[in-house]
């Protein structure tokens, strides 16, 4: 890692701020990746990206011919999750994404630079740049008090993430955290924190949430706008449809024990050591639109319910609050205690208006009524 | 006046009283098929069993019944008699309405001894009824932006596109839920309020439901 830091501190030294004028192609031919390995990670990443098939060699020739972007990837208030699973992906493997395909510039986890040398860095990019590069946010922006509550190399993350994000060609808000607010974002919500969308208005911004981010997503991303020159569709949230256009419960490999009516009723039972359908265990995946189901995570070794686990839903819109209590199927009711459930609130309503029409008849059984007179009568 | 002849008189047309069925049947169904939905059995013998996916079929096209029941009741309040045309659902809006809605409630409060007999739907019932249409556009609403997820971008998710902005999936679900037991507690208000009336007013207030036909002291105008 620390030999990977140097080198590529070096490449951001040298040539991160001089017009690189190598295709993507030349570089990993220079970096001695074969063309079997190339094409492999185009048919990925075509998979990816939602497209047939027919497609890989056309991502193939745009790879081979386009330059690489500059990329910049602030952090805000996040666990570095993100970063993690980036560096984490096998595919393409940290060396391939950090740096061959992409020249990542500033990266304050990965970066060997630091302090004013770092932040003169990332202010000649974002002007030697400007409108070109690639601008990744991970972690919510603090609003409130002025964003007091989070800064970088002296300037707080609201004014950072107005400065690069202004001037990039489009910020790729990744993970929940820099998409929606996340869990820094929860009620009470202490710092104000909101996504990037929120914070900068103006910018063009494209959310992959997740907690992590899947990184092939990521990569599938960058891939889309370098071959298409665009960004991906969006739906109404924001997240590209090639990762996010289908609910995680309509492409789960457990989906035929719902349909059935299998579920696991207990942790460790029967039905949880056969792999049925997590449904009453709280699974959230009928609400959670994701590729989780096909496209896994760590080199599509599994995922949260392929392991046992229900979907948590967190590449939802404030998923920490609306998902919760994560092993349940419903939100508790607010406003009656933390424990009142809609069912219990419900049958206590219904029992008590029963309750109160038995007294009401009685009453009205002993009491005798007067006819209506002429006047009064309507019938 | 015990002995006074009473005349009678045809107030629920067919088309009232065919929806005021379908609903119910439909909620019936609704409600059982929902609930298995919520936490349903596990029934399934094999992965190759269907329960969940029947009951979800049944409790989809009863969804369907139910709307294509509520809206055509609303049209119906448009053509229908004045006994089921919209205005009796707001008797706010009308000095006798209102008048009669304080009566009704001071009967129903056991003030007043003196029932406030009514041709039609009484001003408080229609104003339950209104409560509850309420609640059934709720229900609708949530139920088929829920549904509308199986099929994303698609014409269903994108004119409910207005829901997904307002609510989140798990407040929906809440909602929907929740409305269930509302309408539960209409159930028995509305069965109890049915078997007093027709005690009271002896007008032949629950036949009247499936005859359309209530007995008056004043004849047909």
């Amino acid at each position: 890692m620390s030999k990977q830091s140097l080198e590529n501190n070096g490449g951001f030294v040298e040539h991160g701020l001089e017009t690189d004028d190598c295709s993507i192609g030349e570089i990993l031919r220079k970096r001695g990746v074969s063309r079997r390995d190339f094409l492999k990670f185009c048919s990925a990443v075509t998979a990816a990206m939602a497209l047939p098939a027919s497609f890989a060699p056309r991502v193939a020739q745009a790879l081979d011919e386009v330059k690489r972007p500059t990329l910049v990837w602030l952090e805000m208030q996040s666990c570095t999750g993100d970063s993690e699973a980036l560096l984490r992906s096998a595919n393409p493997t940290v060396a391939e994404i950090i740096l061959d395909i992409l020249s990542v510039d500033y990266h304050e986890t990965i970066m060997a630079a630091a302090g004013h040398q770092a932040e003169e860095a990332l202010d000649k990019t974002i002007a030697a740049f400007k409108g070109k590069y690639i601008c990744v946010i991970e972690g919510s922006i603090s609003m409130k008090d002025d964003g007091v509550y989070g800064s970088t190399g002296g300037k707080s993350h609201l004014e950072r993430a107005r400065q690069v994000c202004g001037g990039a060609v489009a910020t790729i808000a990744v993970g929940t955290c820099a998409s929606f607010g996340g869990i820094p974002a929860a009620v009470p919500n202490p710092t104000g924190a909101v996504g990037v969308m929120e914070a900068v208005p103006g910018a063009t911004v494209i959310n992959l949430p997740g907690c992590p981010v899947n990184a092939d997503n990521l990569t599938a991303t960058i891939v889309h706008y370098l071959v298409f020159g665009k960004i991906p569709a969006l739906d109404a949230h924001g997240r590209p449809l090639f990762a996010y256009g289908k609910r995680i419960h309509d492409n789960c490999e457990r989906r035929p024990h719902f349909d059935a009516g299998q579920y696991v009723e207990h942790w460790g039972d029967e039905g949880h050591r056969k792999g049925f359908c997590l449904y009453k265990m709280g699974c959230k995946g009928p609400a959670t639109f994701h590729n989780c189901p096909t496209q896994r995570y760590n080199d599509k070794t599994s995922w949260p319910i392929g392991s046992g686990h229900p979907c948590a839903g967190c590449s939802e819109p404030n998923f920490w609050d609306t998902m919760s209590p994560m092993y349940k199927r419903l939100p508790h009711v607010p406003g009656f205690g933390i424990e009142a459930t809609a069912d219990k609130i419900g049958l206590g309503l219904v029992v008590g208006a029963a309750a109160a029409f038995a007294v009401h008849g009685a009453l009205n059984a002993i009491r005798k009524d007067k006819e209506p007179g002429n006047e009064t009568k309507e019938g | 006046m015990p002995n006074q002849p009473k005349f009678k008189r045809y107030i629920w047309e067919l088309p009232v009283r065919w929806c005021h069925w379908i609903n119910m049947v439909s909620i019936v169904i609704l409600a059982v098929t929902g609930f298995l939905i919520g936490s349903p059995y596990s029934i399934g013998s094999s992965a190759s069993a269907y329960a969940m996916g029947w009951i979800r079929f049944v409790h989809f096209t009863a969804a369907y019944l139910f709307t294509v029941s509520l809206v055509s009741r609303v049209i119906w309040s448009l053509i229908g008699n004045e006994y089921a045309g919209w205005r009796a659902f707001f008797p706010f809006f009308t000095a006798k309405g209102r008048d009669k809605m304080v009566k009704m409630t001071r009967y129903y409060l056991l003030i007043d001894k003196q029932v406030p007999e009514t041709i039609g739907h009484n001003p408080l019932a229609t104003t339950a009824y209104t409560t509850l249409f309420v609640i059934y556009i709720l229900m609708i609403l949530t139920g088929f932006a829920l549904y509308a997820q199986h099929a994303p971008q698609g014409i269903m998710h994108k004119s409910l596109g207005f829901m997904y902005s307002m609510f989140s999936a798990q407040g929906m679900r809440l909602a929907h839920h929740f409305s269930m037991y509302l309408i539960f507690g209409f159930v028995v208000n509305h069965i109890y309020s049915a078997w007093l009336m027709d005690i009271k007013e002896h007008g032949s207030e629950i036949s009247s439901m499936f005859s359309g036909y209530k007995f008056t002291v004043k004849k047909e105008d």
